[in-house]
């Protein structure tokens, strides 16, 4: 039986999630992935913005920064850059990143900025009750979408690949062996790195659109493809069917290291002067 | 290239420049910025010395994320500093309040122009000293410092870091752009007499670390995030862990220590100036700040050449307002004069603590222009008259 406890703060719980919530088998999967790759508690830095999965950070026991809404990846830049040791590890929603922090998401994405980030997206505000989020699919009633939201949705991996990622991945949290290792390549690729999971509100997704707990799950199920399985596939067969697993990955310099080395050049320049 | 100097040099000195240079004497090695005009020069200044001093420099996407950045730098341990104008301290106000509430050490330089909204680029303003004040929603402490020459942007822009360091708490320098913009003599002070103040840091293992815990000065020990004190910051309440907590009493002892760490700290934070305060004569008082207050000196001495006493109290440190001195003055003097750059933020404060005293009247430009001393002599003469 894998041991949690080295990793959590015991004296947090019981935790805010409601019954049937899909963060705390993210935050697992997470806390197996660290496992895994043997890093120390005190190397690592959480940063999450404002909402329901935003929340996992008062529950793991390394250095957990619960900053404003939308903001994580901002803070986080400033960690990474300031602290290049630190593996900084971002925990947001799908309002968080997609809404309110769209523009800090793209920009660090667009740096390369090392950065893992985890995207929960439940596709609703679940913390504020039920409100529409730039991932609700369309026609799916919030409770600012009464008569079904005429909005469409963002697809949150194709935006990270758009704007630079280096490694962009869909999980879900009902396929967990393979969140676990998507979250694993995330932490170890040096670059931006996004794990997109798409996870359920029973309470605020599920209830008002008349869907159960369990069906919500058999929908990441049914609905979801491996996208090495999809190479093999008609497109009749992968339609409707959203991919998971890496979808892209590449080789860009990444911020930091670049950033070491003009002040490497920098540096030799004035010493050569002097 | 290292930042030191060995002996006091003279430079000639832009505001921007003073304080980017100030910044680097006063440790900051991480500046996170967004260009807005009038204080571009700092971050272009940073640009290029941030890394020859080691440290670390980057333009963000926004004004919030620049705001953001430097907050996640100072949690490692960091001296952090950004710079903006009044768009952009308007859109940090939402971080300022999450520094305030989880108690990040951190610099803000608001090179101040006249608003509202876009309002007037690179022209100066005086008119956000009440959005220093209370810019970011709910009860907080705040700094504010109103240096009113190059060589005081200097000095202040390092007291800032030494202010926010030691009490954790988000410091804003306030220049005006005509400081800002305009260059002067600056002798730059010896490196061994500049004091500086670092944060408080843990003197306990980890496992006995309480991030937020109750001190007598109010001020919590800050250990560096990946220094083997892992603790949890939040804009949440939280209780002495840092653990979120929203229970009545908890959020009333970290409310009112949040207010109390400054208000216990104001004879290390009160900063101003005397202006012919000690002549006896002096029957009328002005209060102005920054770049109004060279005005003010200036009709000063022109109303003494006509024998009318005037003298002036120049608030440096602006937030906390120095309400003990200001409420003396207005026992003293028959009238009170605020000279200022806005319609009257600091007039309003002024009266408040008059209480009544004596009379509060206004000098004010709100044109993009500097106020000329003419303007303020003017009601110098009439009040003289009276």
């Amino acid at each position: 039986m894998f041991q949690y406890d080295k990793y959590l703060r015991l004296e947090m719980f019981p935790h805010i999630w409601c019954a049937g919530c899909g963060c705390g088998i993210v935050m697992k999967s997470l806390i197996r992935a660290i496992d895994r790759l043997a890093i120390k508690n005190d190397d690592i830095c959480m940063v999450s913005g404002i909402g329901c999965s935003s929340r996992l950070t008062g529950y793991v026991d390394v250095n957990t920064l619960h900053t404003t809404h939308g903001r994580p990846v901002a803070f986080a830049t400033g960690v990474k850059m300031a602290k290049p040791s630190l593996h900084v590890i971002v925990i947001t929603g799908d309002g968080d990143a997609l809404a309110i922090g769209g523009n800090h998401f793209i920009h660090a994405a667009r740096r390369n900025m090392d950065l893992t980030v985890l995207l929960f997206n439940n596709g609703i505000y679940g913390m504020t009750g039920g409100q529409l989020a730039p991932t609700t699919p369309t026609g799916k009633v919030a409770s600012t979408a009464r008569q079904g939201s005429i909005d469409p949705p963002f697809d949150a991996c194709k935006l990270a690949v758009a704007a630079g990622a280096t490694y962009v991945a869909r999980g879900t949290s009902y396929h967990t062996q393979q969140l676990d290792r998507l979250i694993e390549g995330a932490i170890k690729h040096k670059g931006f790195a996004l794990v997109e999971i798409l996870e359920n509100c029973n309470t605020y997704y599920g209830r008002p659109n008349k869907i159960g707990l369990l069906d919500l799950l058999q929908w990441e199920k049914n609905n979801t493809l491996n996208v090495k399985a999809a190479e093999r596939m008609t497109p009749e067969q992968l339609e409707g069917k959203i991919l998971t697993g890496l979808l892209h990955q590449s080789d860009r310099p990444e911020y930091v290291a670049s950033y070491e080395s003009l002040m490497a050049r920098v540096q030799a320049r004035a010493g050569a002067a002097d | 290239m290292s930042v030191q100097t060995k002996t006091p040099v003279i430079k000639l000195l832009q505001g921007n420049e003073a304080c980017a240079e100030a910044a680097l004497v006063a440790g900051c090695r991480f500046f996170a910025g967004y260009p807005i005009s009038p204080s571009s020069e700092i971050a272009e200044h940073l640009s290029v010395r941030m890394p020859q001093a080691g440290g670390r420099f980057i333009q963000m996407e926004d004004e919030i994320a620049a705001m953001g950045a430097i907050i996640g730098a100072a949690v490692t341990g960091a001296k952090v500093m950004t710079a903006t104008s009044g768009p952009g301290y308007s859109l940090k106000q939402e971080n300022i309040g999450y520094a305030a509430m989880a108690e990040i050490p951190c610099v803000i330089i608001n090179v101040m122009r006249g608003g509202p909204s876009t309002g007037l680029p690179t022209m100066p303003a005086q008119a956000d000293v009440m959005q220093a004040r209370w810019g970011t929603h709910g009860d907080h402490p705040a700094v504010a410092l109103t240096p009113a020459s190059v060589r005081e942007t200097y000095d202040e822009t390092i007291r800032a870091f030494n202010i926010a360091e030691r009490y954790r708490v988000p410091v804003t320098v306030l220049i005006d752009e005509i400081i800002a913009h305009m260059r002067e003599r600056v002798v730059i002070p010896d490196l061994e007499e500049i004091a500086l103040w670092e944060r408080p840091r843990p003197h306990v293992p980890p496992d006995q670390y309480r991030a937020y815990e109750e001190t007598p000065s109010g001020v919590p020990p800050m250990a560096d995030f990946g220094s083997g004190y892992r603790y949890h910051v939040t804009g949440l309440y939280h209780d002495q862990r840092g653990l979120p907590n929203d229970t009545p009493e908890v959020v009333d002892a970290l409310q009112r220590r949040l207010m109390r760490k400054i208000e216990t700290a104001i004879p290390e934070i009160a900063k101003y100036e005397e202006v012919n305060l000690a002549i006896k004569e002096a029957r009328i008082g002005i209060v102005a700040y920054g770049a109004s207050a060279r005005s003010a000196k200036a009709a000063i001495r022109m109303a003494r050449h006509q024998g009318i006493g005037v003298g002036m109290l120049r608030p440096i440190t602006l937030w906390p307002f120095p309400e003990a001195e200001v409420a003396a003055l207005a026992h003293r003097m028959r009238h009170l004069i605020v000279v200022e750059m806005n319609l009257g933020q600091i007039a309003l404060v002024v009266e408040r603590i008059a209480k009544g005293a004596c009379p509060v009247h206004r000098v004010n430009r709100v044109t993009g222009e500097p106020i000329p001393p003419e303007q303020i002599l003017e009601q110098i003469e009439k009040l003289a008259k009276s």
